[in-house]
């Protein structure tokens, strides 16, 4: 026994002093979600099969956004990974400040990859980021609180539905509001919801020739509809609500309905953070019949800046967190329901994976997801709950404080879409459409 | 009394902070200009020419150029008179003789320790949220629907987090003036009869000027350019855009570096009228 | 100070004076009380005082995700680094700008100040390029540097108003002993100087530490001080109170902790010339 642990223990060493002989360290900016922490748990898996060190570099995502978005425009090379979302990822890709991931190898397998999610991460057809985990967004409901209500979930409802079972939900003396959704400002918050809500009004964000739509009659009936359903069953105060705030509300059971992101699944079905994870029930994005849904595509990848000095370092830890071994590792360790989801197609084909409560209504939310096509009408843009240019961000967060002013009651919605039209107009103009 | 030698020694020994200084304001003030005129979008290739004074047309014709000012002086102004008022009474207070006088003062300045960063999470999410906040729980206790403080009452929010952080310095500064003032000539009000009110203002209250000229100065210089508070907070939201926040959606958000410079620009020319104006009162009071 | 007043007013005023204290404080208490709560606890309704099963599971928590101690001695080194050159930098300016004060001294002095007013977001982008230019991006130099830049002003300023209290006939007497001007500023002027010496270097402390916008964009790995290690705690999933607290007390201990023990070096010196 003695020997044994001598021997592992010098192995180690031995071990150690090579790895530090051609020490390599890489740096990777990542966002503060709990399956990134978790990951950073198991980078020394990393460091000890390669030899490679970690860095990372954890912030929040507006401080993040922030942050690589300086460092890659003006190629300051802080960082050997970015992390970065399916807006950026075209993007930067056709400006050529990430490096391609070709040449991966055999059992990385890339043709694994959700197809809806390594073409939302493409330019081109070349493959710019690898998908940590993806999302789209469905209908998380209290399936105690319908029963009580007397209505059934479809598996996929009409907007009309919804309101009206939200309405039947409301119970304002036990503090339960039928229906919780995002108001908070911020092109990524509220604003990623109302606009995928709009393509299934009919909306679009610009019409083929790039003029913004929002005096078009249906963003006004969009915000009409939401404004007039968030009054009549929604939670007080739900212009300053985002993910987290409704999050928090649903599990606390102050919720009958809450449409989001499909990664809160786990989270509202997890017994240790939720009062009521033993009856949630899923549903596809609610419609109008017009044929689109409202649900979005997200992914959080990693990407390689190009000109870092250590990019197969880099590609080497990508293929390790995004692959298919880093998934059964983390469901080994923390069970199924923990793994990074919406990402792999062998993921949604485990027969394990297959028992977890929401794992068919997120593959089907993600696979009704076309951001090369998402309105009714035809858009020169690829994007859901965003239209992949660069001018996008900073347009759209100025329109979702306007709309969240109207969530607040400091506006009409009338006057929020001038305003967004003329500004949105404005900033088109500038750059150039 | 200085002779020439002195002047030069002296002239020496002030070159390193001014030339430093200058050096801190001259460099990134030519690259903001030099910016200002260009079109410079990073995300579009970088730098598309010169496009004159395009930027700043643009940057003060935007509808968002006004409330921003607005908003900015609102938010400055608003800090300043509750800090000022607050922090006289509060010095009051504590040059009064007490029990455990220091640990109050510990108490109250205790706040001016707190990053911004800190401060603007801790009183967004602990105590302004409307369904866990503590002041929710607090108004719910009192029957009373609770407040959603960042959107509905979004800049006394602000100026309530900022006042908060700068209550401290002005409540030291002010404290350290009071605590001069010659304890006889207020005994001496006082034994003449004068009510409190009236030795406040003939007494107290011109004892004071300097302190207060020198608290809006200090205070006048970090509150333009607040940015944590809201960034953190609203983002700008529910009309708490200020012309910093502008600038920085301009910039980061918007990736515009030329109309951002532009922006950059103004707040530097607002910042010096500001300050001008504040100069003019602060040099009379400084000679005294 | 100590004029005789009754028993009643004074615990009348000591009555107030704790109210207004504590409720000022309530925020930090509050943080830090939050921290040693669980999750679950931390949003109860009703809100928990003390009645909780007091944990560390937070702290734990915090320091196994992220190196604490890296941020901290980086904070510190910053804030350390940024005031220590200050104020060798601002002292003899200082001087000179009180014993030897021309027209001009008053202007150049407000001209100093009104650097601060330049916004720093305005300048982000030429700042970072400059940076890149010089290879300072992530280092702790460079950081010191604009950090002490920021603060320069301020202490000059302080300086020069302790500075213009010392009466200058000392100087002249120690002048006429036949002190050089190097002994005369590190023999007399220094010591005669200290307190005032003291709460600048403590206020630009504090300024320095709880500067958060260049921090954090001209940082990555080896410099990242405090400001940084609190950006990675507003988690956007799931309950956050508890850990963010906890994240919360440790970025602002140990500077509370300075102010504590420097808090009366700190009410008498920090003034900027305003009692006269």
């Amino acid at each position: 026994m003695y020997l044994k642990h001598a021997l592992r223990a010098a192995t180690a060493l031995t071990f150690v002093a090579t790895a530090a002989a051609h020490a390599q360290t890489i740096t990777i900016a990542t966002v503060n979600n709990g399956d990134m922490i978790r990951m950073q748990g198991y980078t020394d898996n990393f460091t000890e099969a390669t030899g490679i060190e970690v860095e990372w570099v954890t912030l929040e995502e507006n401080v993040l956004r922030q942050r690589v978005t300086t460092d890659i425009t003006t190629k300051g090379g802080q960082f050997d990974i970015m992390t970065i979302g399916m807006y950026e990822t075209p993007i930067w890709g056709a400006n050529g400040w990430l490096v391609p991931l070709d040449g991966l190898s055999d059992e990385y397998d890339v043709g694994d990859i959700l197809p809806a999610m390594s073409g939302g991460l493409s330019h081109e057809g070349t493959l710019y980021a690898a998908p940590f985990y993806g999302e789209s967004s469905m209908i998380m409901y209290r399936t105690d609180l319908m029963e009580k209500a007397g209505m059934e979930m479809p598996d996929a409802p009409t907007w009309e539905f919804i309101r009206e079972a939200a309405a039947a939900m409301t119970d304002r003396d036990a503090d339960i509001n039928g229906i919780c959704l995002r108001g908070k400002a911020g092109w990524g918050e509220g604003g990623a919801f109302i606009t995928a809500m709009s393509n299934s009004f009919g909306a679009r964000w610009f019409d083929e020739d790039w003029k913004p739509q929002f005096d078009q009659p249906e963003w006004a009936d969009t915000l009409n509809f939401y404004v007039g359903m968030m009054n009549e069953s929604g939670p007080a105060g739900y212009a300053t609500n985002g993910f987290n705030e409704n999050l928090s509300l649903f599990q606390q059971g102050k919720c009958g309905m809450w449409i989001d992101a499909t990664v809160a699944a786990s989270f509202v079905t997890n017994p240790t953070d939720s009062t009521v994870a033993d009856s949630v029930g899923f549903a596809l994005a609610p419609d109008t019949g017009l044929g689109k849904r409202s649900n979005w595509l997200w992914a959080w990848a990693l990407a390689i800046p190009a000109g870092t000095e250590q990019a197969d370092s880099a590609k080497q830890f990508i293929e390790w967190a995004t692959s298919k071994d880093y998934i059964d590792l983390v469901a080994e360790n923390e069970g199924w329901a923990n793994v990074p989801p919406g990402a792999r197609t062998s993921l949604y084909e485990n027969p394990n994976y297959q028992e977890v409560p929401f794992a068919k209504m997120t593959l089907e939310s993600i696979l009704s997801a076309d951001p090369n096509n998402p309105t009714v009408k035809p858009v020169p843009y690829v994007g859901i709950q965003f239209a992949a240019i660069p001018e996008f961000a900073g347009i759209a967060t100025q329109v979702s404080q306007e709309f969240s002013a109207v969530y607040a009651g400091q506006q009409t919605v009338e006057e929020a879409l001038a305003k967004a039209q003329a500004f949105t107009a404005e900033e088109m103009e500038a750059a150039g459409y | 009394m200085a002779t020439q030698h002195s002047r030069s020694v002296a002239r020496l020994m002030m070159a390193p902070a001014v030339v430093l200084l200058l050096g801190w304001m001259l460099v990134p003030l030519t690259m903001t200009l030099y910016f200002s005129f260009k079109k410079y979008l990073p995300l579009r290739g970088g730098d598309l020419g010169w496009v004159g004074f395009d930027n700043y047309v643009r940057f003060v014709s935007s509808s968002s150029f006004w409330p921003a000012v607005q908003a900015t002086l609102v938010i400055v102004g608003g800090v300043l008179a509750i800090t000022v008022v607050l922090g006289i009474l509060l010095a009051m207070l504590l040059d009064q003789p007490m029990w455990g006088q220091g640990v109050v003062r510990i108490l109250v300045i205790a706040p001016f320790f707190v990053m911004p960063t800190v401060s603007a999470l801790v009183w967004k999410n602990m105590f302004m949220d409307p369904i866990n906040g503590l002041l929710a729980h607090l108004w719910r206790f009192f029957g009373a629907e609770p407040v959603s403080w960042l959107s509905e009452a979004s800049m006394t929010s602000i100026v309530m987090i900022v006042s908060w952080q700068w209550l401290p310095f002005a409540t030291l500064i002010l404290l350290t003036a009071i605590q001069s003032l010659d304890s006889e000539q207020l005994e001496a009000a006082e034994m003449d009869g004068a009510p409190p009110l009236k030795r406040f203002y003939h007494i107290i209250l011109p004892h004071l000027g300097r302190a207060i000229t020198i608290v809006i100065l200090i205070q006048t210089i970090f509150l333009l350019s607040i940015f944590a508070e809201i960034f953190v907070t609203t983002g700008g939201a529910f009309g708490t855009r200020t012309l910093t926040y502008l600038i920085f959606q301009r910039v980061l958000e918007g990736q515009n570096v030329g109309l951002g410079s532009a922006g950059g620009v103004y707040a530097i020319i607002l910042a010096n009228i500001v300050a001008i104006f504040l100069m003019r009162i602060v040099g009379k009071n400084l000679d005294a | 100070m100590s004029r005789t007043v009754t028993t009643q007013r004074k615990s009348f005023n000591t009555a107030i004076a704790w109210v207004i204290g504590l409720l000022i404080f309530f925020p930090i208490l509050w943080t830090i009380l939050t921290s040693f709560k669980t999750e679950a606890q931390a949003i109860a309704s009703p809100p928990l005082f003390l009645n909780f099963d007091w944990t560390l599971e937070n702290y734990a928590v915090v320091q196994e995700r992220s190196d604490y101690m890296r941020f901290l001695w980086n904070s510190v080194i910053l804030a350390g680094g940024s005031t220590i050159l200050g104020v060798i930098i601002a002292v003899p300016a200082a001087w000179a700008m009180a014993f030897v004060p021309s027209k001009r001294t008053k202007d150049i002095l407000l001209w100093m100040l009104s650097t601060k007013m330049l916004p720093a977001v305005g300048v982000l982008y030429p700042i970072y390029l400059l940076f890149i230019r010089l290879g300072l991006l992530d280092s702790r130099a460079g950081l010191v540097v604009v950090l002490m830049l920021i603060n320069l002003p301020i202490i000059v300023w302080m300086l020069y108003t302790y500075f213009r209290e010392i009466p200058g006939e000392i100087l002249e007497a120690a002048r006429m002993d036949g002190a050089t001007l190097k002994e005369e500023i590190l023999y007399v002027l220094t010591p005669m100087a200290i307190p005032g010496i003291a709460s600048t270097v403590l206020l630009n402390f504090i300024l320095a530490w709880n500067e958060a916008f260049w921090t954090l964009n001209l940082t990555a790995v080896n410099a990242a001080p405090l400001t940084a290690f609190i950006a990675s705690y507003s988690s956007p999933e799931g309950l956050f109170f508890a850990k963010l607290s906890a994240a919360s007390t440790m970025a602002i201990a140990p500077i509370l902790i300075l102010g504590w023990f420097s808090q009366k070096q700190l009410v008498r010196g920090l003034t900027f010339g305003a009692v006269k």
